[in-house]
């Protein structure tokens, strides 16, 4: 789209538009294109003898009982955090579009938490659950007769990142909830209201279902969320232990990568993620079009 | 309110309530670790209750974590982003929304397909060009044998060799995440809602295009503005996998990665006061800049992920 009356200049707009498209160039295109290039070659440590080998660094991928592992882990953590974050934060949203004259406060005191880095949150909730000094898992040992120790643990781990993560999430979850909730016109929960249906009913039969859009949305941006910006969490607290039981694809990339200096593994591993992402817009747009031609 | 129903009124504050102090907790309980000495401290249960050691805590992880350059780095890190995303962006969608050039479909769309591609996936490559943003160039270099042009036209042996290093530097921590599709695509969504006949009678009254932009755009964009300055103030503070891997030397780590040091591990002495009241320092400044300008920053999430 373009509007109607522009200007007419020779150069200006080229650059007007040249840094964005430099910077682009530089960071984006170019690294993207390395990937897929280093995706299909193989060399050793020290960059010498590359060699064109095809798919196989994706089949070998594909074959590595490491990284069927890693994505299996992936999924478990981003559906769990996902769900968790988008589920407390629709439950307090709604809770907060109930009472009129507090939302403002308690706006004030739910969102902050979406301005700590995730590192930072991996650090909080590494206190609160710390095998020996921990209160929760103080009171986890007590009440469950549990042994907690997310240090020694896989499954303990990965219960702590996933809180860690998702209590970061709430208040994003929270302010799109909201803002979703004030745009339903007010009218048709009184008509609701009028005809006696119950403020659950209202909230099952109207609230939800237009707040499905802002669901999905929030679904897509949440597992975005949890596939690549936990990578503080994970770095910070279990760097993808213990025994490779919280090593999400993304910390995996980086291991490979950097630690392991396996270039041709680690860009095939790249080349996944980015499909995964491309697919995932994708699909977003193709539903966000939908939905605006069905209400138009 | 639809109708009175005082009981679950009752309930809907409780469950508020409670949700916002569970929120909060893992703060409140950061905040009691770090005003406790060392001894309360690693006392199993910790005692739930504020000591007097605050400032004696802060004190030492100011000075343990070299906090003093690290948080220095980070507000020049988070700020070189805010300004260069939000002045690139803007440049772009003026050039986009305004003008009528071959290009424009193209440059539009190239930038819009990086839209939702995190630094996160490519981050091998992405090092590799920070390492020498030149790289690329030099094969092309060799191939046009531009060091023999230049050599011929010096009268000199010349051999260049394309070099520029953005490892360890703000240039490095900042260029690579100033683009973004996504500021560029919410300022071309904002220009185009504004009247063409703003532009009309700017053109009439014979105002140049960057005056149009200087008087008019700029003033109108405003809100816009101050929503990414929050959003991305919070983006750039909290970035962790860039400046963990492109920074090497201790005086230009950010003061998020720092942190990494304080935290206790097995055999160490379990100073997690230290480390809390340095993870408190570093989180305060994007939560303060998130609560005093909490309108434009919820008007500016939603907007963006639109």
């Amino acid at each position: 789209m373009i509007k109607r009356s522009v200007f007419q200049a020779r150069f200006l707009p080229y650059f007007l538009i040249l840094p964005q498209i430099l910077i682009t160039l530089t960071f984006f295109y170019w690294p993207a294109f390395q990937g897929l290039v280093n995706s299909f070659i193989r060399s050793d440590a020290f960059g010498g003898h590359a060699k064109f080998i095809w798919f196989e660094n994706f089949l070998a991928l594909f074959r590595d009982p490491l990284y069927l592992e890693s994505v299996f882990i992936t999924l478990v953590f981003s559906l769990s955090t996902a769900f968790l974050a988008i589920s407390s934060g629709l439950f307090l949203a709604s809770m907060a579009n109930r009472a009129l004259r507090a939302k403002a406060v308690i706006r004030t005191f739910l969102i902050w938490p979406y301005a700590v880095a995730p590192a930072i949150s991996g650090i909080l909730w590494l206190f609160l659950l710390h095998p020996s000094f921990g209160l929760v898992s103080i009171f986890i040992n007590k009440w469950f007769g549990a042994n907690w120790n997310p240090v020694l643990n896989g499954n303990d781990a990965m219960v702590m990142i996933i809180l860690a993560s998702a209590w970061k999430q709430i208040s994003y979850n929270f302010v799109f909830f909201i803002a979703g909730m004030q745009a339903i016109p007010k009218s048709l929960i009184e008509a609701a209201a009028i005809d006696g249906a119950s403020p659950f009913r209202r909230f099952w039969k109207i609230t939800l279902p237009l707040l499905s859009p802002t669901l999905f949305f929030l679904s897509v941006m949440n597992i975005i969320f949890a596939f690549f910006e936990t990578f503080g969490v994970i770095h910070t607290v279990t760097q993808g232990g213990p025994g490779g039981s919280t090593n999400i694809l993304v910390y995996k990339v980086y291991q490979d990568g950097f630690v392991g200096l396996d270039l041709g593994s680690s860009s095939a591993q790249s080349v996944l993620l980015m499909s995964l992402i491309i697919l995932i817009t994708v699909l977003q747009f193709r539903y966000v079009e939908k939905k605006v031609q069905y209400t138009g | 309110m639809v109708e009175k129903t005082p009981l679950l009124d009752f309930f809907t504050y409780l469950f508020l309530i409670t949700g916002i102090v569970i929120v909060g907790f893992p703060i409140i309980y950061a905040i009691m670790a770090s005003t406790l000495p060392l001894e309360e401290v690693s006392k199993v249960p910790m005692p739930a209750k504020f000591g007097d050691q605050f400032l004696v805590n802060m004190a030492s992880a100011w000075e343990r974590g070299d906090l003093g350059t690290q948080l220095f780095n980070s507000l020049v890190m988070a700020s070189g982003i805010v300004i260069g995303k939000i002045s690139v962006s803007l440049l772009g969608a003026f050039s986009i929304v305004y003008f009528d050039y071959r290009f424009r479909k193209i440059a539009f769309v190239s930038v819009f397909c990086t839209l939702m591609l995190p630094v996160e996936v490519r981050i091998l490559p992405t090092y590799e060009m920070a390492a020498n943003v030149f790289g690329p160039l030099q094969p092309l270099w060799d191939f046009l044998h531009l060091d023999g042009i230049l050599s011929w036209i010096a009268q000199n042996e010349i051999e260049v060799d394309l070099n520029w290093n953005l490892l360890d530097s703000y240039t490095g921590l900042i260029l690579p995440l100033v683009a973004s599709a996504t500021c560029t695509f919410l300022f071309r969504q904002f220009f185009l809602t504004i009247p063409e006949e703003l532009c009309e009678a700017a053109k009439i009254d014979g105002a140049s295009p960057m005056m149009f932009f200087r008087k008019v755009l700029l003033p109108l964009s405003k809100t816009n503005i101050a929503a990414l300055v929050v959003i991305e103030f919070v983006y750039g503070w909290n970035q962790y996998l860039w400046p963990l891997l492109i920074t090497t030397d201790p005086k230009m780590k950010t003061a998020v990665i720092g942190l990494q040091n304080l935290i206790p591990q097995a055999d160490d002495i379990p100073e997690w006061n230290v480390a809390l009241a340095a993870a408190l320092i570093v989180m305060l400044p994007p939560i303060l800049v998130v609560l005093f300008m909490q309108r434009w920053f919820v008007k500016g999430l939603v907007d963006i992920d639109k």
